[in-house]
């Protein structure tokens, strides 16, 4: 009898939580994702509000401090946190100014290389005859030159600068989005749910967007989040090599590039640009792999 | 195993193809008027524009261009460098071994060393030893090379002077390049001391480029590893009494090889990669270096067949893993 209330008592909303919540419910359990987003949020934030949370305009040189140490060092100036560079920079500022840059570079490739690869993947996977194949092989192309080359090469033709940076890397990230799409495309037609949608008389694009898309989205997710991690390294990495967005804009690899002759004398201005790669690297890829076992517990043991 | 050699051989004609495409293409994508872009000044007198336009094959139809272009690659003409009238392929020659070099080093490094930390990480499992070589490989997955790479050398070679900052050998060496392998040079040469300063000059290249390898075959062979122990012929050998190290080595480490040897082939690509920014540091006198400064000095022909050539080697080196693999694994060869 008492068991019976119980049951009744019982809200139904609980029994069966919302994807949404349960989602967050296997992510929270992650901490390093949940450390990864949280320094996210705290790149966004500084990123969003750049002009207000610098403390300094990131191209103002102040001449008389040039290489200022960072203020807990002997020599260091309280008004220049984290230092300055050799133009007397404030480097806290260019930092925070740069997360913008990266940021946009990669929020702006990830969709310029998604969209259209989740179109081509959907394609090669409802056209397996002719079309899907010579996709593929297109694909298969671009997936023989390492990524970095490939944007490399690309830069090469089109000339250094933020815009050619963010069609090299979109470019490079585009067939893994084509695969991956293809794929779970390929594994969904033979699916009950696809045969009836076509015998209710579903057109191709609805079959497409509405009917399969959405039930592959879990691993799309997942590489949205890992290529957004590369293009910010493979955009630092141009950016050093003298390719990507050029000096004086503060991105953060192209302040490495500067930075090597002052090796001998000014640690921070080597150290610090790096360190904020990194860092940023590290979370989103503690965000992706959050997601993947959230998401897809079946990729979880895949690299 | 013929007819699997010879499939994945007929797969590779259209990707190379493709490739030639690519870089068919590169010098015509350029935009505005290639003469001028690669002489570098604007206004280029009208006749020797056209001899330019002549000399490069460009004044002919598209098609017309990329047969040309096809039947040179036949002939094995790639071209020469604008700035040092070498051909392409006899630089590339030069400069291949310094890059073979500093990859095999790389990939020493990362493969004994990824090995045994994925290892004894799988073997501990839940443990601090597991918990830090996860935590440094995620790290090192998510390293950019480039910082990476001065960080070590500000700490090795400024603070503590014991490594040289850059290049291949100290100028007081005169070694003469008979294999193209600083290494093996130095040993052929009577010049002593050699040996060990080439050695020195490439440690830290070294680590540099094989820090990402690193990383991603020590979680390969964890995770492999892992899978492998829980395999009943596993528990069986246990069982029957042998030894725990040859459980491990002979039964466990050798099935969990087969996907790490595969993700070790798909490393090459990033290694090639990694090259580039590495000898970008080091001033390594490799072919990504090369790559870069012709980039820089707007050498068309060699950026365009440079890169051609690298990608061969990236196909070349994936079809070897391919076939490797299929040997391995029986599996992969029969199935269609």
């Amino acid at each position: 009898m008492t068991t019976e209330t119980a049951i009744a008592a019982v809200d139904p909303s609980t029994l069966y939580p919302s994807p949404l919540k349960e989602f967050w419910q296997h992510f929270a359990r992650n901490k390093g994702a949940v450390a990864g987003l949280l320094f996210m949020l705290l790149i966004v934030f500084c990123a969003l509000f750049a002009p207000w949370v610098a403390p300094h305009d990131p191209s103002e040189q102040f001449r008389d401090y040039l290489l200022t140490p960072p203020s807990w060092l002997e020599g260091g100036q309280l008004q220049f946190l984290l230092g300055t560079d050799e133009l007397g920079r404030d480097l806290l500022s260019r930092l925070i100014h740069g997360s913008r840059l990266s940021l946009m570079i990669g929020l702006a490739s990830v969709l310029m290389s998604l969209i259209p690869g989740i179109f081509l993947g959907l394609v090669g996977g409802f056209f397996p005859r002719f079309i899907g194949p010579a996709i593929m092989r297109v694909m298969d192309v671009m997936l023989a030159l390492p990524s970095l080359l490939l944007a490399v090469a690309i830069v090469a033709i089109l000339g250094p600068g933020l815009i050619n940076t963010v069609i090299a890397i979109a470019v490079v990230s585009l067939p893994s989005y084509v695969r991956l799409t293809r794929a779970a495309v390929m594994g969904e037609l033979n699916r009950d749910y696809v045969t009836a949608a076509r015998l209710a008389g579903a057109g191709l694009f609805r079959l497409m967007f509405v009917t399969v898309l959405p039930n592959c989205m879990a691993p799309l997710i997942v590489q949205a989040t890992l290529s957004f991690s590369s293009a910010i390294l493979d955009a630092a990495a141009l950016g050093f090599l003298g390719l990507g967005v050029q000096p004086p804009t503060p991105e953060w690899g192209t302040m490495l590039a500067s930075a090597r002759d002052y090796i001998e004398r000014a640690w921070w201005v080597v150290s610090l640009p790096g360190l904020t790669i990194l860092l940023s690297v590290l979370a989103i890829n503690l965000m992706g792999d959050g997601l993947r076992d959230a998401l897809d517990p079946k990729l979880k043991n895949a690299v | 195993m013929f007819t699997f050699i010879a499939r994945r051989l007929g797969l590779l004609i259209p990707t190379f193809f493709g490739i030639t495409l690519l870089t068919f293409s590169l010098i015509r994508l350029i935009p505005g008027d290639p003469v001028e872009v690669m002489m570098g000044e604007r206004r280029v007198d009208p006749e020797m524009h056209a001899q330019a336009l002549e000399r490069l094959g460009l004044n002919k139809p598209l098609y017309e261009q990329y047969l040309n272009y096809i039947g040179d690659l036949a002939q094995g003409n790639l071209g020469e460098s604008l700035r040092t009238r070498e051909s392409v392929w006899h630089e590339f020659l030069t400069l291949f071994p310094a890059t073979l070099e500093l990859s095999l080093a790389a990939l020493l490094f990362a493969g004994t060393l990824g090995l045994l930390a994925g290892v004894i990480a799988a073997l501990k499992r839940g443990s601090l030893f597991d918990h830090g070589v996860m935590g440094i490989s995620l790290a090192g997955y998510s390293m950019p090379i480039f910082w990476w790479g001065l960080l070590l050398i500000m700490f090795f070679s400024v603070w503590l002077g014991w490594t040289p900052v850059s290049g291949r050998i100290d100028l007081l060496y005169d070694i003469e390049p008979v294999t193209g392998f600083m290494l093996i040079d130095t040993l052929l040469s009577d010049e002593e001391g050699a040996f060990l300063d080439a050695v020195r000059h490439l440690i830290l290249p070294a680590i540099v480029l094989g820090t990402i390898p690193l990383a991603v075959i020590a979680r390969m062979t964890r995770s492999a590893m892992l899978e492998v122990l829980r395999e009943d012929y596993v528990r069986t050998a246990r069982a029957k009494g042998l030894s725990p190290t040859r459980v491990i080595f002979v039964h466990g480490l050798r099935n969990a090889l087969i996907p790490v040897l595969t993700v070790f082939g798909l490393q090459v690509g990033a290694l090639l990669a990694g090259a580039v920014l590495t000898e970008t540091i080091f001033s390594w006198p490799g072919i990504g270096k090369w790559l870069i400064e012709s980039i820089g000095a707007r050498d068309y022909p060699v950026v365009q067949n440079g890169i051609l050539l690298i990608a061969c080697l990236v196909i070349l080196v994936n079809f070897v893993v391919d076939i490797l693999y299929g040997l391995a694994n029986p599996r992969i060869r029969h199935q269609r």
